[in-house]
């Protein structure tokens, strides 16, 4: 790992034992969440775009380690929206905080704030581009149900055109040998630049147009996200292919023991009310995993890990 | 110098300087702002729409006494990879360069992604030449590509 800028702003510079060596960490912090690691650090969370569930994430891993936090929530209550340039914003709270977490509407925002901030900066989210530690989250909740990340078979559903989370899993995952099953409406599908690198990085994928019983029962992982009405040009379409890709309890009749189910959430349709009590279901504790990932990759920025 | 037919008699030859040859004739233009060419004092000449055996129609700009530094040359191929730099010295060509693609391109093109930070602050843009066969540069930001062609200048 590149020990110089503790930055993170995406994974593309971590390798198979960067990864594994943060989950490992992430383990540490779930099995004694609370600490006083960060006692005497204070921590701006900037998000210039409204997201209260990975605000309320990151904050909570900063609380629970002795940490305090500054901050705001929303651009509209800001300088920025006075006209301040991101790096007048940044170069005055970085005389306030140890670390920056910042979530931005415009891509490349985190990246160019690293340059600028003499304080570390992670990633919580930039416009369609990156968003860091919900992959790690993702995948230390894969870790953590399968026990390895190795030889996975990972359904992926819905948005796979516009979705950063599927996106940004595929490349992180290029080191665990996974097989892909890419799952969506004609509209969505996987674009070609990433399933030529899928290709070019030996990751196995067959893609698929029918959501049903059979095609997810060989899945070890089954990665949800939403079909959204705005993504679509033709609104026939959007009506026709709506209700194909819901998730309903009895298509997990023939589904493998060991299968959960991911989402990044927010839900709204795309998986059935009556899945939550299957045992396959694992959205929740996926979420509440971000908090052990985030914890570890907050000291990780501030070097406090060994 | 390549002889391309009559465009060679249209413009006096050069005792010394730079003549740039094989610049698409839609890119003329750029070539001039690329390097600056409005500010300099020296005679120049510039042709454009010229037959060309090799790509149909061409442009060439010659420039009296001034010679350009790699650094400036590399700034063009993101516009114009095949272009010619002819260096004359005394009337003879001395050197032809080729210019080649450098692996960071700097401040010269606009990313063409709307949401992309570099267009929203007042930052240099930086793109890594991901092939340099077909012309591909990546934004350093937003990680979106731009193919040869869809090029734009700042």
């Amino acid at each position: 790992m590149d020990q110089t800028g503790r930055s993170l702003i995406s994974l593309e510079g971590l390798d198979r034992e960067d990864i594994l060596w943060l989950l490992g960490h992430a383990a540490k912090f779930e099995a004694s969440p609370n600490s006083k690691i960060l006692d005497g650090k204070i921590v701006a969370t900037l998000f210039f775009e409204p997201s209260t569930r990975t605000r309320l994430s990151f904050e909570t891993a900063v609380n629970r380690l002795g940490g305090r936090v500054i901050g705001f929530s929303d651009a509209a209550t800001t300088s920025s929206s006075k006209g301040e340039t991101l790096k007048d914003t940044i170069m005055m709270v970085s005389n306030y905080a140890d670390l920056i977490i910042m979530r931005h509407y415009l891509e490349g925002a985190a990246r160019y704030a690293s340059e600028v901030s003499p304080v570390p900066i992670i990633n919580a989210g930039d416009g369609a581009n990156q968003h860091p530690s919900q992959t790690m989250l993702d995948l230390y909740s894969m870790l953590k149900t399968q026990g390895r990340l190795d030889d996975l078979h990972i359904h992926l559903v819905g948005d796979l055109k516009y979705g950063r989370t599927v996106h940004s899993m595929l490349t992180a995952m290029r080191f665990f040998n996974p097989t892909f099953h890419f799952i969506s409406p004609d509209e969505l599908k996987m674009p070609e630049e990433y399933k030529e690198y899928c290709r070019n990085n030996g990751i196995k994928f067959e893609e698929h147009t029918r959501f049903d019983e059979e095609t997810i029962a060989d899945a070890d992982i089954l990665y949800m996200t939403r079909v959204q009405r705005e993504r679509f040009t033709d609104l026939m379409e959007y009506e026709r292919v709506k209700d194909m890709f819901i998730l309903k309890n009895d298509m997990l009749r023939s589904a493998k023991e060991n299968l959960k189910i991911l989402h990044p959430l927010p839900r709204v349709n795309e998986i059935a009310q009556d899945v939550d009590a299957n045992p396959h279901a694992y959205y929740f504790q996926q979420a509440k995993n971000g908090l052990y990932v985030r914890e570890a990759l907050i000291c990780n920025a501030l070097n406090l890990l060994k | 110098m390549e002889k391309t037919g009559k465009s060679e008699l249209l413009v006096a030859a050069l005792e010394n300087g730079t003549v740039i040859d094989h610049i698409p004739s839609d890119k003329v233009f750029d070539v001039v702002n690329l390097l600056g060419l409005t500010n300099i004092d020296t005679p120049i000449t510039i042709g454009s729409n010229l037959s060309s055996r090799k790509m149909g129609s061409k442009g060439i700009i010659k420039i009296a006494d001034r010679y350009f530094s790699e650094e400036e040359c590399s700034k063009l191929s993101v516009i114009a990879p095949n272009i010619v730099l002819n260096i004359i010295r005394d009337y003879e060509v001395v050197e032809k360069k080729r210019i080649a693609m450098p692996d960071q391109v700097r401040g010269i093109v606009k990313c063409g992604n709307p949401k992309c930070i570099t267009n929203h602050e007042p930052m240099q843009t930086v793109f890594d030449v991901v092939d340099k066969e077909n012309g591909t540069l990546r934004c350093r930001y937003c990680n979106k590509d731009i193919h040869k062609g869809e090029i734009k200048l700042l």
